[in-house]
C-alpha cells in the first residue's frame, strides 16, 4: 500500500512554506496538506524538483463540492506520486463558493491540462494561465456543472 | 393455372417468384452493419465476427465503417446526449432501406444510467426495428437479433414501405408471443 | 572475390530499419523529402475531423487534425461523446450497487476497475481480507489482463492492416470469458468482487481449467509472434512512430505499458503491493525506445508474465474463508440466511440499508491493463460516497496523444492510438 512522507518531511515542508500551508491532515496512513490557493504552483514546484520529494508524477488532479452553504465552498484536489521515491501526497487547495479561481499547474505538470478541463468543465472551478481551458467532457452549449451539489442527478430538461 | 406455370413451361431456365419475397430474401441475407460501437457492447458486437461465433454464417459480417455503405445500424452501447445528434445524423446517411438494432439495456431504455447524461432509450431520435436485452447481451443474442431482423424484413412488402416508417410493431427479443 | 561476397551477404541480411525514417511525400514538382515541405511554405493547411464514428479510434474518440499534405500539424483530440455521468451517479448510489458501475467504466479490465473500487471502500473500513479471497483477485485480475491485452493486440493489428490476428486473439479471449462465466455468471461484466471478498468461491474444477488454459495459451502467443513480431511489414509500420521521451512521459502523467516503453521501471504492483502482489514473483519488461513498437513489446511480454503470476496462483491458492468476518458489511452465506434469525436480519439490513462508512478519505491505486488506475473516495459517514473519483489510466494517456503524433503522418495516428491501448468508457465516464 501507499507510503507517505515521513514526519520529518512534512516539518520541513510546513517550515519552508509557512505561510502557503494552513494545515495538515493524517488518516488512514495518508497525509493531506492544505495549501494557501494563492502559493498552489510555488509549492507544486517545489514538491516536484527538491531532492528530498521528487514529485515528478501527478497522480491524479480533481475537484469536489464541499456543499451548498460551506464557505469555503470548492476544494481541488491534488494526488502527488514520486516514482523514485515511492512516496505519495495530496494537497488541497480551498475555493471560495462565488468564482473560484486558481492558477493553474500545466507549466508543472503537463498532465494537469486535461484534468483542469475536467475539473472546470464539472465544478467551473477557473484555472488561471491554462492554455486551453474549454469544457471537455461536456458539449460546449452545455450551461451547468454537473458535479456541483445543487445539480440533480438526472439534470434539466433543457439538456 | 396461373401465368407463372406459363412461364415456367415455355421457358424452364426461368425461375419465377413474387417481387416482395425476391427482393427481401436478397436484403435479409446480407445484411451490411455499420460500426457503431459506443461501449461495452461493442465488443461483444466485435465478437460476433469472431470465429467463436462467426456471424458470417447469416450474411451479416461485412461491418461497413462508411454508413452510406451500410443497411442496419447496431447500436451497441450508451448513447450520450453529446453522441445523439452525430447518431441521428449517421443515421440519415444511411441509404434506404435501413433497420436498427438496438443492441443492450443502455441503448434500449437507459440502463443503469439514468442521470444527466444518458438518452434515455435510443428509440428517441431514430426507429428502432429490434431490441436486444443484456447487459452486455451475449453475442449469441444479438445474433439472434439479426434473425429476428431477417424475419422481419422478409415479411416486409414493397408497397407499404413508405421509408422511414416502420411498419411492423419491434420485436422484443425474449418476449415475442 | 571474398570480400564482395561478404558485403552481398551483409546487404542481403534484413538489416535493422533505422528509427529516424525519412518520410516521402509527392507533391506538383514530384517526390520530394518531408522534412523540406516543414521548411518550405506551402500556404494553408486542411483540418481534418476524425470520429466520433470512425474504426480506428477505439470507440466515440474525435480528432481534429491539422493537416500539411499527409503530415499532421497538430491534434486536438474532441471527447465526451460517451460521457456517462458515472460519478455523480457514484454519490447517489450506495457502496455496494457502486460496483457493477465500477464494470462498466473500462469495460476491457472489469475485474480491475472492481479491484480498485472495493480495495479503497474496505480501506476506508479497514477491512481485513482473507488470503483465499486476495488470491482469486490476483488470478482474476491477471486473467483479465490478458484478456484485455488480447483486445489490444486483435485490434492494434487490425488497425495498422494484419487482419487475421484479431480472430485469434479473440478466439483466446473467449476462454477466458468461459471462465469469467463459471465462476460468477457473467463474461464481460462480471461484478464477482464485494466489499471484503468475493461474490462467491470458485467452481469445482476451476483450477484444472485454468491449467487447461495455461498450456494452451503460449501456443497461442507464439502464434501472434510469428504473425506480428516477425513481419516485417508491421515492424516499419511501428518503429519510430510516435515516439515519447521518458521525461516527456512523466510530465504528461503516462502509466503503465506505456511508460515502460519509454525505459521507467514503474509499476504500481512492485512500488505498492496491493491485495498480496508482493507474494508473486514476476518480472517488469521495459524498453527504452518509447516509440510504438517498444509499446508493443512491452504488452506482448506482459502476456507472460501474467501466466507467471496466474499459474503461481494456482499452485498456492490457499484455503479458507472468502469473506471477511464483517457481518456489518459482508453478506452472510445464503444457507445461513436460510437457516439462522441473525443471519437473514444482517442480510436484510445490508441489502436494504447498504452499509455505513466511517468519515475520511482515500486514494487507493492499482495498476490496471492500462495503468495506473485510482480511486479517491471521500465517505462522510452515510451509506453512500460522498465524492468518488476515478483515475483512469486511458483519459491521462490519450492527453498525451498530441504530443506523440505531431509530425508524423496521418497513417500514423492510427497506429500510435492502438499503442496506447485506449477505452473511451473510462475516459468520458
Amino acid at each position: 500500500m501507499a507510503k507517505a512522507p515521513s514526519t520529518e518531511d512534512i516539518a520541513f515542508l510546513r517550515e519552508r512554506f509557512s505561510e502557503a500551508i494552513t494545515g495538515v491532515r493524517e488518516g488512514l496512513g495518508e497525509i493531506s496538506c492544505y495549501v494557501d490557493p494563492r502559493y498552489i504552483v510555488d509549492v507544486c514546484r517545489f514538491l516536484r524538483d527538491d531532492s528530498r520529494f521528487q514529485f515528478n508524477l501527478l497522480s491524479d488532479l480533481c475537484g469536489a463540492d464541499l456543499g451548498m452553504d460551506q464557505e469555503p465552498r470548492f476544494e481541488v484536489i491534488y494526488h502527488l506520486y514520486s516514482i523514485p521515491v515511492g512516496h505519495r501526497l495530496r494537497l488541497k487547495a480551498q475555493l471560495p463558493p462565488d468564482e473560484p479561481t486558481i492558477e493553474s499547474v500545466t507549466s508543472v505538470w503537463k498532465t494537469a491540462n486535461w484534468h483542469e478541463r475536467e475539473t472546470f468543465d464539472m465544478f467551473g472551478i477557473v484555472f488561471t494561465g491554462h492554455p486551453d481551458l474549454r469544457r471537455i467532457l461536456m458539449p460546449e452549449e452545455f450551461q451547468w456543472h454537473p458535479l456541483r451539489k445543487d445539480y440533480p442527478v438526472r439534470g434539466y430538461d433543457d439538456f | 393455372m396461373g401465368i407463372e406455370n406459363k412461364v415456367a413451361n415455355a421457358l424452364p431456365e426461368v425461375l419465377t417468384a413474387r417481387l416482395d419475397w425476391l427482393i427481401n430474401w436478397a436484403r435479409k441475407s446480407s445484411l451490411w452493419p455499420a460500426t457503431f460501437g459506443l461501449a461495452c457492447c461493442a465488443i461483444e458486437m466485435m465478437a460476433i465476427t469472431a470465429p467463436r461465433n462467426d456471424v458470417a454464417r447469416f450474411g451479416a459480417e461485412a461491418f461497413r465503417a462508411s454508413p452510406r455503405q451500410a443497411d442496419v445500424m447496431i447500436v451497441a452501447g450508451r448513447v450520450s446526449k453529446k453522441m445523439a445528434p452525430v447518431l441521428r445524423r449517421i443515421y440519415d446517411q444511411m441509404p434506404e432501406p435501413k433497420w436498427v438494432i438496438s443492441m443492450g439495456v443502455c441503448a434500449s431504455v437507459g440502463g443503469i444510467f439514468d442521470n444527466y447524461a444518458i438518452l434515455q432509450g435510443v428509440d428517441k431520435i431514430v426507429p428502432v426495428d429490434v431490441y436486444v436485452p443484456g447487459c452486455p447481451p451475449r453475442p449469441e443474442g444479438l445474433i439472434y437479433a439479426i434473425m429476428k431482423l431477417q424475419e422481419k424484413i422478409q415479411k416486409e412488402s414493397l408497397r407499404n414501405r413508405p421509408d422511414m416508417v416502420v411498419t411492423e410493431p419491434p420485436v422484443m427479443v425474449g418476449r415475442e408471443a | 572475390m571474398e570480400l564482395e561476397q561478404d558485403q552481398l551477404r551483409e546487404r542481403a541480411r534484413p538489416s535493422k530499419p533505422s528509427t529516424q525514417r525519412t518520410i516521402f511525400a509527392e507533391d506538383a514538382s514530384g517526390i520530394i523529402d518531408i522534412n523540406e515541405i516543414n521548411e518550405r511554405e506551402l500556404g494553408s493547411t486542411m483540418t481534418l475531423s476524425m470520429g466520433p464514428q470512425h474504426p480506428s479510434t477505439h470507440g466515440v474518440l474525435r480528432l481534429e487534425l491539422e493537416l500539411d499534405g499527409e503530415v499532421v500539424k497538430s491534434t486536438k483530440p474532441d471527447i465526451g461523446y460517451l460521457h456517462t455521468g458515472m460519478e455523480k451517479l457514484m454519490e447517489a448510489k450506495k457502496y455496494q450497487s457502486n460496483i457493477c458501475i465500477t464494470d462498466r467504466m473500462d469495460y476491457l479490465n472489469p475485474m480491475g476497475n472492481n479491484l480498485g473500487y472495493v480495495l479503497a471502500v474496505e480501506k476506508l473500513l479497514q477491512l481485513e481480507i482473507p488470503p483465499r479471497a486476495q488470491c482469486i483477485r490476483v488470478l482474476m485480475c491477471e486473467l483479465q489482463r490478458i484478456a484485455s491485452h488480447l483486445v489490444w493486440i486483435g485490434t492494434h493489428a487490425l488497425d495498422v492492416g494484419a487482419m487475421s490476428v484479431f480472430f485469434y486473439a479473440f478466439d483466446e479471449r473467449e476462454k477466458i470469458l468461459n471462465m469469467f462465466e463459471d465462476v460468477c455468471g457473467g463474461r464481460m461484466t462480471p461484478s464477482y468482487f464485494r466489499v471484503g471478498g468475493m461474490f462467491q468461491d470458485l467452481p469445482a474444477g476451476f483450477d484444472g481449467k485454468v491449467r487447461q488454459f495455461l498450456s494452451e495459451f503460449p501456443a497461442a502467443l507464439d502464434a501472434f509472434d510469428t504473425l506480428l513480431t516477425g513481419n516485417r511489414i508491421f515492424r516499419n509500420r511501428l518503429e519510430g512512430v510516435g515516439v515519447i521521451s521518458a521525461e516527456d512521459a512523466i510530465s504528461w502523467g503516462l502509466t503503465g505499458p506505456s511508460l515502460r516503453a519509454s525505459g521507467i521501471e514503474h509499476d504500481v504492483r512492485r512500488a505498492e503491493p496491493y491485495s498480496g502482489y508482493e507474494l508473486y514473483d514476476f518480472d517488469i519488461p521495459t524498453r527504452t525506445a518509447g516509440d510504438v513498437w517498444a509499446r508493443y513489446h512491452v504488452r506482448r511480454q506482459e502476456f507472460r508474465e501474467s501466466l507467471k503470476i496466474v499459474l503461481q496462483c494456482i499452485d498456492k491458492m490457499p484455503g479458507g474463508p472468502i469473506k471477511a468476518d464483517n457481518d456489518k458489511v459482508v453478506l452472510p452465506d445464503r444457507d445461513d440466511m436460510k437457516t439462522h434469525m441473525d443471519a437473514l436480519i444482517h442480510h436484510f439490513l445490508i441489502a436494504a440499508d447498504g452499509f455505513k462508512v466511517p468519515e475520511g478519505e482515500v486514494y487507493v491505486a492499482i495498476e490496471g491493463s492500462k495503468g495506473e488506475l485510482g480511486y479517491y473516495i471521500v465517505a462522510d459517514g452515510s451509506e453512500r460516497p460522498y465524492r468518488c473519483h476515478v483515475r483512469g489510466p486511458s483519459f491521462i494517456n490519450l492527453s498525451a496523444l498530441p504530443s506523440m503524433v505531431e509530425g508524423s503522418l496521418i497513417a500514423d495516428v492510427v497506429a500510435v492510438i492502438g499503442s496506447i491501448d485506449i477505452v473511451l468508457g473510462e475516459i468520458d465516464r
